[in-house]
């Protein structure tokens, strides 16, 4: 049985030219007040690559993912889904592109007054309602099995734990089934075991259905699981960007130093 | 002297600061609030949360002011011995000044308060951002459906602190001089027609209108943690109640006006 998004899929296909790639941010720049923190940034993720974002804290990893999605605006330079411009949209074809969008917060932002079954059925609720409810439910259910969280779904946000709340996070993000995923630190402050399965979904994921994604992480072993390219922020600026290996061999300073702490 | 001006300077700046970006946030909500999708669910949510759940406050407090007037009105009328004119006073003044202000008062309290603290906390969690990630606009979502819910509210709010007042200060007279309730409402209400209270009951609606802008909008430009959603609830209720009592005095002279 085809289901609504499967359709979706097949019509939204023509538009999608595999040349462009489907996250591409070129020179953006932000600043707060007299802080800069992204200084002419360039980088771009292709259908089905996962790109891993470093870089120390506060070095911007979260701006940008905030920026790609349009909750911040840059200060110069644009930001490029599948081609699109973002800069200047109404929004209601914001809202078209987010909805192909898979966003996991760094504090999982999860609606506090909503349960867990509920904070994951909120996507759906909104944007399937043609989906029946029974088969919103059966998804809801399938997304917190996929993150190992069925056990707790009438748990409030509060009521469980750091770790926890960004699984379900990371459900609700996948609730649409997004051609794109962004996700802030999904492995942070998880325990090896629990951050190796997640490891397997994002990868799965990028298998099964050719998500393009962007992951920042501070977790070097998940980062060369998970990504294809992996990408150095510093100062504003990508330092270094490409395999695991390419990192090992530069001679930057900055970067080796990285390395040998993580 | 120089600072004594650059500090004025700074407060005109934010206050105009202020009341453009509130222009701006409404204009937002009613572009959202006017478009489909309708968010009736979380609309209902709302005209529960504001109507439903205040009902016990209102009443209590038209019981409250109901008593009041009725032992003052009791006092300065047999002072002048007009004392069969206490029932018209009672009516008058519960209905014509009272219950309204009272119940916009105690309605920005809770309300403002609530909603400015709910607003500000899922502000500062990001929360309002993760909706926005998810392809909702929260004017629709968030401010819209509150704001409505206090425009709809009040005026049926106002309606159960007048009634509250009007048993309770009836019964604080028939204490000391038995009436029947029938011959108290019928006196109440001798020689004014019925109209003559709706503009006052239905101005109410702008101040719902008030308290529910003002709350969502201090609660939705919070800044700064658990500090700043403390003050978006101070500031809403502070701002919403001030307002509610400059605009009673647009709207009471407004009414004189147009239904004199
Ligand atoms: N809304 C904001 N207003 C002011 N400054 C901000 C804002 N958002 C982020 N910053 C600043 O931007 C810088 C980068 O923040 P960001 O959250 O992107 O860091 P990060 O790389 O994600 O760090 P971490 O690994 O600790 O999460 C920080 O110095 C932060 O203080
Ligand atoms: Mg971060």
């Amino acid at each position: 049985m085809a289901t609504a998004y499967d359709i979706a899929m097949t019509q939204g296909q023509p538009e999608e030219d595999s040349s462009v790639p489907v996250v591409a941010v070129e020179n953006l720049r932000k600043t707060f007040g007299i802080l800069k923190v992204l200084d002419g940034i360039n980088l771009s993720v292709n259908r089905g690559e996962t790109l891993a974002v470093l870089g120390r804290s506060g070095a911007g990893k979260s701006v940008l993912l905030r920026l790609i999605i349009g909750i911040e605006t840059p200060d110069s330079g644009s930001v490029f889904i599948h081609g699109q411009n973002i800069a200047g949209l109404a929004i209601d074809q914001m809202g078209t592109i987010r909805k192909k969008i898979g966003f996991l917060f760094q504090h999982a932002a999860l609606y506090d007054s909503l349960t867990v079954a509920e904070n994951v059925a909120f996507p759906l609720d909104h944007h399937r309602r043609d989906m029946p409810r029974s088969e919103r439910g059966d998804r809801v259910k399938q997304l917190l099995a996929e993150v190992g969280m069925e056990g707790d779904f009438r748990k409030l946000p509060s009521d469980i734990s750091g770790g926890m709340q960004k699984r379900v996070g990371l459900a609700r993000a996948l609730a649409l089934e997004p051609e794109i995923l962004l996700l802030d630190e999904p492995t942070a402050g998880l325990d090896p075991i629990s951050s190796g399965e997640i490891d397997e979904l994002i990868l799965k994921l990028q298998r099964e259905r050719q998500m393009a994604s962007i992951v920042v992480t501070h977790d070097l072993h998940s980062a060369r699981t998970i990504a294809d390219r992996l990408a150095l922020l510093d100062q504003g600026n990508v330092v270094i960007e490409g395999k695991f290996e390419d990192l090992q061999q530069s001679n930057i300073g900055f970067v080796a130093e990285f390395l040998k702490h993580s | 002297m120089l600072s004594v001006v650059n500090s004025a300077t700074g407060l005109v700046n934010g206050f105009f600061e202020w009341f453009g970006n509130l222009g701006i946030f409404s204009w937002n909500v009613l572009k959202a609030g006017a478009t489909p999708p309708y968010e009736w669910q979380e609309l209902i949510r709302q005209l529960d949360e504001v109507g439903s759940k205040s009902l016990p406050l209102v009443a209590m407090a038209g019981a409250a002011i109901g008593v009041v007037i009725s032992l003052e009105a009791r006092y300065s009328l047999s002072r002048f011995g007009a004392k069969s004119m206490f029932p018209a006073t009672l009516v008058y003044s519960v209905l014509q000044v009272m219950g309204p202000i009272i119940t916009g008062l105690v309605i920005c309290g809770r309300v403002g308060a609530g909603i400015g603290a709910e607003l500000a906390s899922m502000k500062v969690t990001e929360q309002i951002d993760a909706i926005e990630a998810c392809a909702i606009n929260p004017y629709r979502l968030l401010a819209a459906t509150r704001i409505l819910a206090c425009i709809l509210m009040l005026p049926l709010l106002t309606l159960g602190t007048d009634a509250c007042a009007l048993l309770t200060g009836w019964f604080a007279q028939t204490l000391v001089e038995p009436l029947s309730f029938h011959q108290f409402i019928q006196a109440g209400f001798k020689g004014s027609t019925f109209n003559a209270f709706l503009p006052q009951t239905f101005k109410t609606a702008v101040y719902g209108l008030i308290i529910g802008l003002i709350a969502c909008f201090q609660g939705m430009r919070t800044r700064g943690g658990a500090e700043g959603v403390g003050r978006a609830a101070t500031n809403s209720v502070v701002l919403g109640s001030l307002f509610v009592i400059l605009a009673d005095v647009v709207l009471v002279k407004f009414i004189l006006v147009v239904f004199p």
